[in-house]
């Protein structure tokens, strides 16, 4: 029998989209010229990273002059964050943030903090993973600068009251950044209607390349360059262009607004049936976020009395791509620092699963992980001296 | 990034399960970190170990580390098993991933748990052995949340 490969790690990365790679192909060797350069073949390569400009700030209602290429959407956290502390640290030096950003955010505030003389307050959320606004409020000082506030949690797919934070931010003069790399082309963006002043994403989370990401920046912000060198991104960030890469991108923000609604409530039911299969059918399991406000495309789940890693390898050997928040996947002692924030012991974090759905999965895809999941955590338990006890427990 | 020993061991584990009125049992681990590990002996009049089982409760690698474990004391007396250390667990799964070694040294640790148990109940002392270190309620809050 052939080994089936059933891809759910989509918040991980995506596949490039044929007709994503198609743009991109004539960009290596037909239209390789430099944009910088004055001769006509340099100018498709302009044109083209022009366009893509353009396809990208119309998902978000923005200016395409607002739009800056970087190498990712961790370059982009890193620039907005070090460079914005720069720019308002005469105002005062304090970061508003929360406990379940992703890494490139997270340790950029501590570096922030150790090396530049940063305050950082990172934020609760509830046990749905959502931040508490009237804790944000309680935590602006008069030296607040910045509040950065992820758009859709990576690993638990809660979405963010971003409207309400950027309501906020707007009325106490404070710049709001938010980390849209889970979001941007999956849900509706507004930056003017959502008050962002700032906004972080990459191609490859939305079946574009990887290696291209960008940061948007409202007109007027007096964020400096970041990478230094010479004139490209409007003297903000150096560095010939990644042309194919940046086609590439505008191809793919395109087809995943055109896609957008439809793909999403086609996700979301399969989602949802997903959900429910798992928490009907196998015993001690939780749904982790919020039932509601998450990404169209992510299921995550605790099942206790089994460790991640193992569930994973498992599925792995039953052809399906998964990923998990304990801690052999993280390369540390400790499991995932998000599913610690919305109040899991660590022996349950442990057994955590993340699925996320492409518009490719079928629901005999979705049936087919839920009963090899359902056999596995059963063979697991099997074998945990937790279950041992906890069955013991009971019949005492 | 685990060899084809871990692998083999990880998807067929040898020897899991329980021995009833074992002779010695020990639990080794913290389920904060995400590795616990049970070793059961079964240990005749001669102190040589007829049988061992085990449970674990971690990783790809605490899984293939039991399970070894659980093959190189079997048929050993009490002295030889208490030589087998992390480091022949891991020679005999040809390696393991510098972040796994911590899984080895638990399977030793399991080892060693499960005979000081042994030697508890039976009121006899092992040349060379020391009262195990680690235990599983070190730090364990005591909370039963029901899903």
């Amino acid at each position: 029998m052939e080994k089936r490969c059933i891809y759910l790690d989509n918040a991980a990365t995506t596949k490039t989209a044929p007709q994503v790679l198609e743009a991109m192909l004539p960009y290596f060797s037909e239209h390789y010229g430099n944009p910088s350069s004055i001769y006509g073949l340099a100018g498709e390569s302009r044109e083209a990273v022009d366009k893509a400009r353009e396809q990208i700030a119309r998902v978000l209602n923005a200016p395409a002059k607002d739009i800056y290429f970087t190498a990712g959407g961790t370059e982009a956290d890193n620039w907005a964050l070090k460079a914005a502390f720069e720019a308002y640290k005469g105002k005062g030096n304090h970061i508003i943030t929360t406990k379940i950003e992703h890494h490139a955010i997270l340790h950029t505030c501590q570096y922030l903090e150790k090396e530049r003389g940063a305050r950082v307050t990172y934020l609760d959320v509830d046990e749905q993973g959502v931040v508490k606004l009237d804790q944000l409020e309680a935590a602006i000082t008069p030296e607040t600068i910045l509040i950065s506030v992820m758009f859709a949690n990576n690993e638990i797919g809660t979405l963010q009251p971003v409207k309400e934070i950027g309501a906020i931010a707007r009325e106490h003069g404070i710049l709001f950044h938010t980390d849209a790399v889970q979001a941007f082309g999956q849900v509706p963006i507004d930056v003017e209607e959502m008050g962002i002043d700032m906004l972080s994403s990459s191609a490859h989370k939305i079946n574009g390349p990887k290696g291209i990401g960008f940061l948007y920046i409202r007109k007027g912000l007096k964020l400096r360059s970041f990478i230094h060198g010479g004139a490209q991104e409007r003297k903000r960030r150096a560095g010939t262009e990644n042309v194919p890469g940046i086609v590439g991108y505008g191809a793919a923000a395109a087809l995943a607004a055109e896609t957008m609604e439809e793909r999403a409530a086609k996700e979301q039911a399969l989602r949802d049936h997903m959900i429910q299969r798992i928490l009907e059918e196998i015993p001690h399991s939780r749904l982790n976020g919020h039932p509601q406000r998450r990404l169209p495309n992510n299921v995550n789940v605790c099942f206790r009395f089994v460790e991640g890693e193992s569930l994973l390898i498992l599925l792995d050997m039953a052809g399906i791509c998964a990923s998990s928040g304990s801690a052999c996947t993280s390369g540390s002692l400790d499991p995932s620092h998000v599913l610690l924030a919305i109040g899991l012991p660590h022996e349950i974090a442990h057994g955590s699963l993340r699925l996320t759905l492409s518009h490719e999965t079928t629901r005999e895809e979705v049936d087919y992980t839920v009963d090899q999941i359902k056999e596995i955590v059963e063979r697991m338990r099997g074998m945990s001296p937790l279950y041992e006890d906890f069955l013991k427990k009971q019949s005492e | 990034m685990y060899s084809e020993k871990v692998m083999d061991h990880f998807e067929h584990p040898r020897n899991v399960g329980e021995i009833e009125n074992a002779s010695g049992v020990g639990t080794v681990g913290n389920a904060k970190c995400g590795d616990i590990m049970r070793m059961y002996l079964d240990i005749d009049d001669k102190g040589v170990i007829r049988d061992c089982k085990f449970k674990t409760f971690g990783c790809g690698a605490a899984v293939a580390t039991s399970s070894m474990a659980t093959e190189l004391v079997k048929g050993k007396t009490v002295q030889e098993a208490l030589q087998v250390t992390n480091k022949a667990v891991m020679e005999a799964l040809d390696g393991l991933p510098p972040v796994k070694v911590h899984c080895s040294l638990l399977a030793e640790e399991a080892i060693h748990a499960a005979l000081w148990d042994y030697a508890q109940k039976h009121g006899i002392k092992i040349e060379g052995l020391e009262k195990p270190k680690s235990d599983i309620h070190e730090g364990e809050e005591d909370e039963e949340e029901e899903y």
